[in-house]
């Protein structure tokens, strides 16, 4: 009601004072940095804490032990351990046999192409339906074409199977957690932690306990994909309608008769929107674990970028995301599909036995002949678009950069001096305890005591970890970054939130963008950019402002309607409609988007450590390539784990705050991110 | 509910009747013979992130796989990841290693690590690392090749990334380097940037000399660029035996290294023709430099190039078959 207020302040007094509260915060914030900028002038420079790449320090040296002692030692838990990456290598190279890799002495695996194609395609028909075998087919034809067949099976491989698992514990555990208010204390927190973490974070702690191989990738991928799973599998249990369990209960249900017959399939169509999420993260994670020698796609493309070969990994990266799109295209069709077949409405029963039938044996027919014949079992070489592709790339970096190199300098050196300099200057150049008082500062006005509570904590992590200073550069490459992503957040955004036509025409490429592994992004900015900070930003920008633009425009084109007729019956323009109605009242989403954009911005600012963004991400990727490095390396993990946390608290809190009405709203529309709700 | 459990029992079947019928076999794909006589198997190959590595490599894999029947898998992965691969049965070559004592002790059973990997002798290749310079700039500054003279010319090196110091570019965060312990042991006003990789390091330095801009730079050989562009090295402080012993105190030059073959224990021991040939190849700097110019300046597959030198020096190959 607030806004209401601005425009006609007379009629609602506790509006006028929440406006005065909220300028209130924005004065004192502005003092803050204000008071903060005059300390740093007299002090800039001294006691920064900074260290270099290659010092350690004694905690670093605990960690690096710590791991040594994991590495060697020999008890139940390691050789559980053992014996899972064992069990699990197994089923891997079982797969690869048959689709990938060539057991001896036989020259090709058992099934090729032809025959992985046609799997594929009755597989989408018999789960989502006959329109998306128009999308997989194309896609496996696509992955051949570039070159890649042999990389996208065993990123397919890795994902599937890492999504199996995954569902197979996640799905349990979510309809336990619906059930059990303890269940769900005790797992949503360790839920929250492990969304909060960048993917990459992940890597190095694996990589202790399992090495390296496909198996440690596949593990690393499951951990990572499990928690949506969980979260819309629980929230999925606990929305089935009490009158339904009720009247069914009265029937004499006992509980396993009641989850199986009325629960899961009420919550059937919610469950597979938690598949989706999980698939997609899974293929983000399994496309990263490239770093820790896991097959597939991931492969070539970080193979590029260690080379500086552009082309190569773009055309990679064109290929994963011709797999995301197939995935997240399958998936919601099964999704929509069970909806429908749940509700009576589904395709003829005869109509698609025979089609079934007819399917599979096309299906055997062609897993016969790939078995059998070279033309069906290796992708023709000749007919390749990914070469060409390749060569294109590469002939525009190099335009890019000789002809161009003025304009693409030039608008990095531009933003690195003027912009990101300046405030790295500022952030990690003040002496740390007056960045430390700074940052506390701002949480308490941001977020109240329980943000400046949590703030204090992570801060003191951070310290304690001795990479205070690389934390400060981090830190402010991802909010130098979220200012970008707000301001396209907001244009876009209202613009979106205001006009229905422009929504439909481009949520979808939102939705798309959403999709695409964070990895992905970074190859397009390394052709413009080279490498260096400036281009792990863009990346990271690009990254964020799909979420940070449709939670702005829900925010804007959520404000009730009347509100809207009664501003505009109060006679104002255009502009004070957005800045004192819309925007005011959206402030709670609006924080919500700052939450997304910071912690999305962080996770592609740690993985731009290898391209030249340098600090934590860079500690994490030193702690891969120089083993006396790794102790340092997870120190790092853990400090970008406590910065992700700290934002998350302090705009959490703050949205919370905003968000008079309702204060669950915040988590249910975490939830509802990635499109659950559609 | 039907329909999706049928759909689901139709595609087992399908899978099911797929992997029987492919156990049949039939039709044009054969089983290979092992050309060696003696069964020679899969050699995985780790490929660090050089491309004077990937010659090495390539030639040797396209040699156990034409002459000796071998299967060979490649892997990128960086240097220490590589050894980390060793017991995990992961690797079984690293065809070019440059020391790394640190991780001897901690494999090589004669150093007291637990014994999965073993040296395989030099491969023959000599390397050297240092920092170079573009050609323009020796000529310009001859005194700057000196070390003690880098601060008088710090200002020139300044970018947005290192501030008021001047930038020491670093390759791949991989590679064995001292550069930011040497920096500040000397007392450089240089600040380590981290190029990223090989090729980014070579393109600095081409455009540096093109452009006649400045730019220092870690470098080594075998390097086939150096033909291309001859940079000049800085002279550091001079190596003696043991003054890089404490990472952390190093003053002076890196040594010149005997680079050499490392192999998994399993696979030496495992009777395969294939490590017998990783054990007699040999090959010189300018062999080397050879097929990395044509892998990375003339854009050939690596396979290839390995092909193309193989058949011009049949004479060198055959003295590595076991």
């Amino acid at each position: 009601m607030s806004s209401i207020a601005t425009v006609r302040p007379k009629t609602h007094d506790t509006g006028a004072l929440a406006t005065l509260r909220a300028r209130w915060r924005l004065v004192s914030l502005l003092a803050v940095v204000a008071m903060w900028v005059l300390v740093w002038a007299f002090t800039r420079g001294e006691q920064t804490l900074a260290i270099q790449a290659s010092d350690r320090t004694d905690i670093h040296g605990w960690f690096l032990a710590r791991t040594t002692a994991i590495e060697n030692a020999d008890n139940v838990v390691t050789s559980l351990l053992a014996a899972l990456s064992s069990g699990m290598d197994a089923t891997l190279l079982f797969l690869q046999h048959l689709f990938t890799v060539p057991e001896y002495p036989r020259p090709y695996p058992q099934i090729g192409w032809l025959g992985a194609l046609a799997i594929a395609s009755l597989a989408a028909y018999a789960v989502a339906g006959w329109r998306q075998v128009l999308v997989v087919a194309p896609s496996f034809l696509l992955f051949g074409l570039l070159g890649y067949y042999e990389d996208a099976m065993d990123l397919l491989i890795v994902t599937g199977v890492a999504v199996a698992v995954a569902l197979l514990i996640g799905i349990p555990l979510g309809i336990w957690m619906g059930h059990s208010k303890i269940v769900a204390a005790v797992v949503t927190p360790v839920l929250d932690v492990m969304q909060t973490m960048p993917s990459f974070v992940y890597l190095l702690p694996f990589s202790i306990l399992f090495g390296i191989g496909p198996a440690v990738a596949a593990l690393v991928t499951l951990v990572y994909a499990m928690p949506p799973s969980v979260r819309v599998t629980a929230y999925a249990v606990r929305g089935v309608s009490t009158t339904t369990l009720e009247a069914t209960d009265s029937l004499g249900q006992n509980r396993w008769q009641r989850l199986r017959h009325v629960e899961l399939p009420m919550a059937k169509r919610t469950i597979i929107v938690g598949v989706n999420q999980t698939t997609m993260a899974a293929l983000a994670m399994a496309t990263i674990a490239a770093y820790v020698d896991g097959p597939g796609l991931g492969q070539p493309v970080l193979e590029g970028l260690r080379r500086g070969q552009l082309g190569k990994s773009f055309v990679a990266g064109l290929a994963i995301v011709i797999m995301a799109i197939m995935l997240d295209r399958t998936t919601t069709a099964a999704s929509t599909r069970s909806d429908r077949v749940a509700r009576g409405d589904r395709d003829t029963g005869r109509v698609r036995t025979v089609a079934l039938v007819a399917g599979t044996v096309v299906t055997l027919a062609a897993v016969y002949l790939s078995n059998s014949y070279t033309w069906a079992n290796q992708f023709p070489e000749g007919v390749n678009i990914g070469d060409p592709i390749s060569t294109k790339v590469d002939d525009l970096a190099d335009w890019l950069r000789s002809d161009l190199s003025a304009i693409t300098t030039g608008v990095q050196e531009t933003f690195t001096l003027y912009f990101l300099n300046p405030v790295q200057d500022l952030v990690a150049n003040s002496p740390w305890f007056v960045a430390g008082l700074a940052i506390l500062a701002i949480a308490w006005i941001v977020g109240g005591v329980r943000a400046l509570g949590a703030a204090a904590v992570c801060l003191a992590g951070i310290y304690w970890l001795d990479l205070w200073n690389n934390a400060m550069i981090t830190l402010t490459a991802v909010l130098v970054a979220t200012v970008v992503v707000m301001i396209l957040g907001l244009a876009v955004g209202v613009w979106m939130g205001r006009s229905q036509v422009v929504d439909r025409s481009v949520r979808p490429v939102l939705d798309a963008a959403q999709t695409m592994p964070p990895f992905v992004y970074l190859i397009p900015v390394l052709v413009l950019f080279d490498a260096n900070r400036f281009t792990a930003m863009v990346a990271g920008i690009i990254y964020a402002a799909p979420v940070a633009i449709k939670l702005i425009a829900d925010g804007v084109s959520g404000v009730s309607a009347t509100t809207v007729e009664a501003a505009e019956s109060a006679g104002s323009s255009r502009l004070q409609m957005i800045t004192k109605v819309q925007l005011p009242m959206a402030r709670g989403s609006i924080l919500l988007a700052a939450n997304q954009g910071l912690l999305y911005v962080l996770s592609m600012v740690v993985i731009g450590g290898m391209v030249g963004a340098g600090a934590l991400g860079f500690d994490i990727v030193y702690g891969f390539r120089q083993a006396n490095f790794a102790g340092k390396g997870l120190a790092a993990g853990i400090t970008i784990v406590l910065i992700g946390i700290m934002l998350d608290r302090i705009t959490t809190y703050g949205a919370r705050r905003a968000q008079s009405p309702g204060r669950a709203t915040v988590r249910r529309k975490r939830l509802s991110l990635s499109r659950a709700e559609t | 509910m039907r329909t999706p459990r049928t759909s689901a029992l139709l595609a087992a079947v399908a899978l099911v009747s797929a992997l029987a019928l492919t156990a049949c076999g039939g039709g044009d794909i054969e089983n290979e013979d092992a050309a060696g006589g003696e069964e020679c198997g899969t050699i995985d190959m780790a490929i660090n992130p050089w491309v004077g590595y990937e010659a090495s490599a390539h030639v040797v894999g396209y040699v156990a796989e034409t002459k000796l029947g071998c299967t060979v898998n490649y892997k990128d992965l960086d240097e220490q990841v590589s050894w980390q691969g060793f017991g995990e049965g992961e690797v079984d070559v690293i065809i070019e290693n440059w020391g790394h004592p640190e991780l001897q002790k901690k494999y090589f059973e004669s150093k007291g690590g637990d014994g999965s990997a073993m040296s395989a002798g030099p491969n023959g290749n000599e390397g050297i690392i240092g920092w170079y310079l573009p050609p323009w700039m020796a000529e310009e500054y001859p005194d700057i090749t000196d070390w003690k003279n880098l601060n008088k010319y710090s200002e020139l090196f300044q970018t947005p990334e290192s501030g008021d110091k001047g930038t020491l570019y670093d390759g791949d965060p991989g590679f064995v380097t001292n550069d930011e312990a040497l920096v500040k042991n000397l007392d450089l006003d240089y600040e380590v940037v981290f190029a990223g990789s090989e090729n980014a390091l070579i393109e600095g330095f081409r455009k540096a000399e093109e452009n006649k801009t400045p730019y220092l730079g870690y470098f080594y050989e075998p390097q086939w660029f150096l033909s291309e562009v001859p940079l000049v090295k800085v002279e550091l402080p001079e190596y003696t035996e043991g003054c890089d012993a404490d990472p952390e105190e190093v003053a002076c030059d890196y040594p010149l290294y005997t680079l050499d073959k490392i192999v998994a224990t399993d696979f030496a021991e495992s009777g395969s023709p294939g490590y017998e040939l990783v054990e007699n190849f040999k090959w010189t700097n300018e062999d080397q430099n050879e097929v990395a110019k044509m892998i990375a300046s003339v854009g050939m597959d690596p396979e290839e190039a390995a092909q193309q030198w193989v058949e011009d020096n049949p004479d060198k190959v055959e003295a590595w078959l076991p």
